[in-house]
């Protein structure tokens, strides 16, 4: 049998056997976890690159692998399409980037706990992968506990109220997944199958979209990947968790983890039903739309309030998901067009932006945004990439940022959803309030000893300071940079990207 | 290309669209100079070096597309394609060719100017200064060159951007406040108003392609195009239309050459240069009056004239005096534009060049004095002339021509806005401009006047003649010659000029 594939299953056996092979190396020799995190996840990576290939060239754009050869609906099948093949790529490339730049930090935030922490680092990058490539509802499950419970642990190695906020974090996430289950359960009832092509296909054929179990079944499982995802008003366990998180691990979970309940969501939403249903199930579908425009708000306007950098990024994941979720629930081509551009370049900046703003940390011993100051002579690489980050989160042309709000706004003026424009572009100058709040202070004042409230005195942090740039290692700043050259990239080349990603979209089949 | 017929009379000569890399060639000049400005930064003769041969390299290759555009052509590339069927394109036709000449050769002279400035002055941070100064140079082009909304949006956020760090060179409280109010203003207008407003155009039309007779005609309904206009207008807030005209007296925190290239050329022009397309090529004159919108933006414009030259009489410090001077020039090529007649939207094209040598001028005057005197408030320049009196005859050249009085360009373009309001069937609106014109003579007269008849506290019968540095001193004197020659020889400018009107 062809090796090229087998690409699917590879990309999620290479982090799946190699979470095995670094929990032995974190017995016998620390020291090997770390190039063979690199390693795995680089197989992970080339393989990712084969399978989107392999879809591009497939006639009809889905590849379908089937598990042990067993037919669907019975056996379990990975179904890669427009739709999800990016975003797998996505997936992989993060955790490759983040691999990567994981040497330092976690030798010392979480020092003689490698082996543990990179285990943990491949099973939620199993996990997540595995959200993105099933095509058995019930698989997604499974996938969707796996990474969870590695997130949890990750969460939990961080020092301060990590433990606190990760056993929040478990509370809602467990709910979360029950609410999924439990939706799952009654689609499995009413139709008897997992499969999700197999279930759309049963719907339709029996007329089964009138059905209340259906129906209630399709709520359950929009309130678990809500919450999954942190969509207001479910997203308070979200800040504190990612905040307390070691570096790395805000690093790999944020721009992983609520992309991917998005990409559930719209996958739920238009492959397992379809829009007539979804914006008739309940009395007004921009109703949802309105709460991301609340999300959106929620998320800024807290952003402006913290001044920890990391808080403030958190914040920032939950507008973003309004962005998305609102894009998806305008009805119409565009904006879902432009939601799942964002899942793709959300996940790059909110990579970048934590990226970043753990290298600041790695030197600065701080998260206060008051440890940025002077930052653009001492770290001026890092602070350029930062910058690049910025201008995307902005949505300054052309990097990606830019033209997923070209799509999202177009949308929403499309639907005549005027309180989403408003609110993007709001969203959009609150941005740039945050950021040049930021790249004020490095660029303007002079760099001085970082300090954390209440820690002066005699727990004042062992910090020797050095005169001139004290720059990050490279094995940080290349991730660094290459995630953010990827936002200019991917934003040079969106037409490209949109095409593919408009194959899915154009077979949803909108009015 | 598609064509539409103006005014009933088909054009006559088919205009010939060819695919050329001299566009990108022009903008990568500048745009690639960073990388040996970077690597020559601890040498500064090396790093001028650097940066005149790139000035002369894009000068040469802008010179180069200008055969044929005079014969009516149309230079296109096409960068990359974002978004299905609008790509990131240049055209370049008459109005990109006379801002792109204005642009990059004032750039050269600039260049040179900086040198004397920067160098006398130990100004920090030289290296940044030109690097940045190059990327802007890029975006400007950019601008000029945009064949469509997006590529013209692209380029004129990458200026914004690529400005910031040359407004807040000095990087001190004052810097940061103005650079701070620099990117308030012209980020909020940028994203919150033409951002919006381009999104609708290309929604309601399908199209984003400067066309000769704009391509919205039909598409939208009156008072849809009245919103889509005002949001144009306002949000293009580097033409600084009041009140959105804040951000530049703030953005006067820079050193002098980034005041004078930028901020009397290049930033500012892009903004009335991106109304100047959007009225033309977005809506189209034809389509504006028939629906006769000209008027509210007549007024805008007409209200930002008088007052900022009421302001500017106000004005002790002198670049901020010459900043409300600018922004009430500006509102003159938007006022210009808003009278919809041939006439006046040429006289308006042409005015962006005859203002922006007569202002470079007074700007380098304004510099000269400050690096050979330390003098920054006009009260403190009474009987300068004594001193530096070739540096206050070319400030007497600019200030006639700022004000439109021959032997001087500003004659030439200010005669075709005066007449294009009766063109435009409302004579009355050339009384902002008679009104405006005597405001200037009050504002900028009595500096020439009093620094060559009376004796102040710092300089007196007997002060001798000291002039700023050469490098100061030539380049000064050499745009002040160019506004003079502008006057004798405006053809070229003219000539560009009227095949944007023309449209073809």
């Amino acid at each position: 049998m062809d090796i090229v594939q087998q690409a699917p299953i590879l990309m999620i056996l290479c982090p799946f056997l190699g979470a095995f092979a670094v929990s032995l190396a974190g017995l016998i020799q620390r020291r090997w976890c770390y190039p063979l995190t690199v390693l795995f996840t680089a197989g992970s990576a080339y393989a990712g690159l084969g399978t989107l290939i392999q879809v591009l060239r497939t006639e009809g754009g889905v590849i379908r692998y089937r598990m042990g050869g067993w037919e669907p609906p019975f056996g379990i099948e990975f179904r890669l399409d427009a739709l999800n093949a990016a975003i797998a790529l996505m997936v992989v490339v993060v955790a490759l980037l983040v691999a990567i730049y994981s040497r330092q930090t976690v030798a010392s935030e979480t020092a003689g706990k490698e082996g543990h922490f990179y285990t943990l680092f491949l099973l939620l990058t199993v996990g997540v992968l595995g959200i993105s490539m099933t095509g058995d509802a019930f698989n997604l499950y499974v996938f969707l506990e796996i990474s969870s419970l590695s997130s949890y642990a990750l969460i939990a190695m961080g020092r301060g109220r990590a433990a606190f906020s990760c056993f929040n974090y478990i509370i809602m996430g467990t709910i979360g997944a029950s609410f999924y289950l439990l939706g799952v359960g009654y689609l499995y009832i009413k139709t008897g199958s997992l499969n999700m092509t197999d279930i759309a296909r049963i719907l339709q054929e029996h007329g089964l979209y009138s059905s209340n179990s259906v129906r209630i079944g399709f709520l359950f499982i929009l309130i678990g990947v809500w919450i999954k995802m942190a969509f207001v008003p479910l997203h308070r366990w979200l800040p504190n968790a990612y905040t307390f998180a070691p570096s790395t691990t805000s690093c790999l979970v944020a721009p992983l983890m609520t992309k991917v309940s998005i990409y559930v969501m719209i996958r739920i939403m238009f492959s397992v039903f379809n829009p007539e249903f979804v914006f008739g199930v309940g009395p007004r579908s921009d109703l949802v739309v309105w709460l991301a425009v609340i999300a959106m708000m929620v998320g800024s306007f807290y952003a402006l309030a913290k001044n920890k950098l990391k808080m403030m990024l958190a914040y920032l994941v939950i507008a973003e998901v309004g962005y998305m979720v609102g894009g998806a629930w305008l009805a119409n081509a565009t904006g879902l067009t432009g939601a799942i551009f964002h899942i793709l370049a959300d996940g790059l900046m909110t990579l970048a932006l934590f990226l970043a703003a753990g290298a600041i940390y790695y030197k600065r011993k701080s998260y206060n945004i008051v440890a940025t100051k002077g930052l653009f002579g001492k770290m001026p690489f890092t602070m350029g990439a930062f910058a690049i980050a910025a201008l995307s989160m902005i949505g300054i042309p052309p990097t990606c940022g830019f033209f997923s709000k070209w799509y999202l706004i177009s949308g929403g003026i499309e639907a005549g959803h005027w309180g989403f424009v408003v609110g993007l572009l709001t969203s959009s100058m609150v941005n740039a309030v945050l950021f040049f709040r930021i790249l004020e202070r490095a660029y303007f004042e002079k760099p001085e000893l970082p300090y954390e409230p209440g820690r002066q005195g005699k727990n004042a942090l062992n910090f020797v300071e050095r005169k001139g740039v004290d720059e990050a290692p490279l094995t940080m700043l290349a991730p660094l940079w290459a995630a953010s050259l990827g936002l200019v990239l991917l934003g040079v080349y969106s037409g490209v990207v949109i095409d593919f990603i408009s194959r899915y979209v154009n077979s949803v089949g909108f009015q | 290309m598609r064509q539409r017929p103006r005014k009933g009379v088909l054009i006559a000569m088919d205009t010939l669209v060819m695919t050329s890399q001299l566009p990108l060639y022009a903008v990568l000049a500048s745009a690639l100079a960073p990388i040996p400005l970077i690597l020559a930064g601890r040498n500064p003769n090396m790093r001028e070096a650097v940066t005149f041969a790139a000035g002369f390299l894009k000068l040469w290759f802008v010179m180069k597309m200008l055969p044929p555009v005079l014969e009516g052509k149309v230079l296109e590339y096409t960068l990359f394609e974002p978004v299905a069927g609008l790509p990131v394109q240049f055209r370049v036709d008459g109005m990109s060719m006379l801002f792109a000449l204005v642009a990059s050769s004032l750039w050269i002279l600039t260049s040179a100017y900086a040198i004397g400035y920067m160098r006398p002055l130990k100004e920090h941070a030289q290296t940044r200064f030109y690097v940045f100064f190059a990327f802007s140079l890029s975006a400007t082009l950019g601008v000029a060159f945009a064949g469509n909304l997006l590529t013209l949006y692209v380029f004129y956020e990458l200026l914004s951007m690529s400005t910031y760090p040359l407004v807040t060179h000095h990087q001190d409280a004052e810097a940061r406040g103005g650079g701070r109010r620099y990117l308030t203003y012209l980020l909020a207008t940028s994203v919150g108003l033409v951002l919006p407003a381009m999104l609708f155009c290309y929604l309601k039309s399908g199209d984003m392609t400067f066309a000769a007779g704009g391509f919205l005609a039909g598409k939208v309904t009156p008072t849809e195009a009245l919103v889509l206009l005002l949001m144009f207008v306002f949000g293009f807030a580097k033409a600084g239309v009041m009140p959105f005209h804040g951000w530049l007296p703030g953005a006067m925190v820079a050193p002098t050459p980034v005041s004078a290239l930028l901020h009397a050329v290049a930033v500012v022009k892009v903004g009335v240069f991106c109304i100047l397309r959007v009225v033309t090529g977005v809506f189209g004159l034809d389509f504006l009056e028939q629906l006769d919108l000209g008027l509210v933006v007549s007024f805008i414009a007409g209200f930002t004239v008088i007052c900022s030259s009421l302001i500017a009489l106000s004005q002790d410090n002198l670049k901020r005096r010459l900043a409300f001077s600018t922004v009430g020039q500006l509102s003159y090529i938007i006022l210009g534009a808003s009278l919809l007649s041939d006439l006046a939207v040429k006289g308006s094209m042409a005015h962006i060049a005859m203002h922006a040598f007569g202002k470079i001028t007074l700007f380098f005057c304004a510099g000269a004095i400050y690096v050979a005197t330390k003098k920054k408030y006009i009260s403190d320049m009474v009987g300068i002339g004594r001193r530096m009196p070739i540096t206050m005859v070319c400030f007497l050249i600019g200030s006639m021509s700022v004000m439109g009085l021959p032997p001087t360009g500003g004659l030439i373009s200010k005669l075709h806005l005066l007449l294009g309001a009766p063109d435009s069937g409302r004579w009355w609106l050339m009384l902002f401009y008679v009104v405006s014109t005597l405001l200037n003579g009050a504002y900028l007269l009595p500096i020439v006047f009093r620094a060559f008849f009376k004796t102040g506290k710092h300089f007196d019968a007997g002060t001798e003649v000291q002039e700023a540095p050469m490098f100061c001193l030539v380049p000064l004197t050499l745009t002040a010659i160019g506004s003079i020659l502008l006057f004798f020889f405006p053809h070229l400018v003219f000539e560009l000029a009227s095949l944007m009107v023309e449209g073809s």
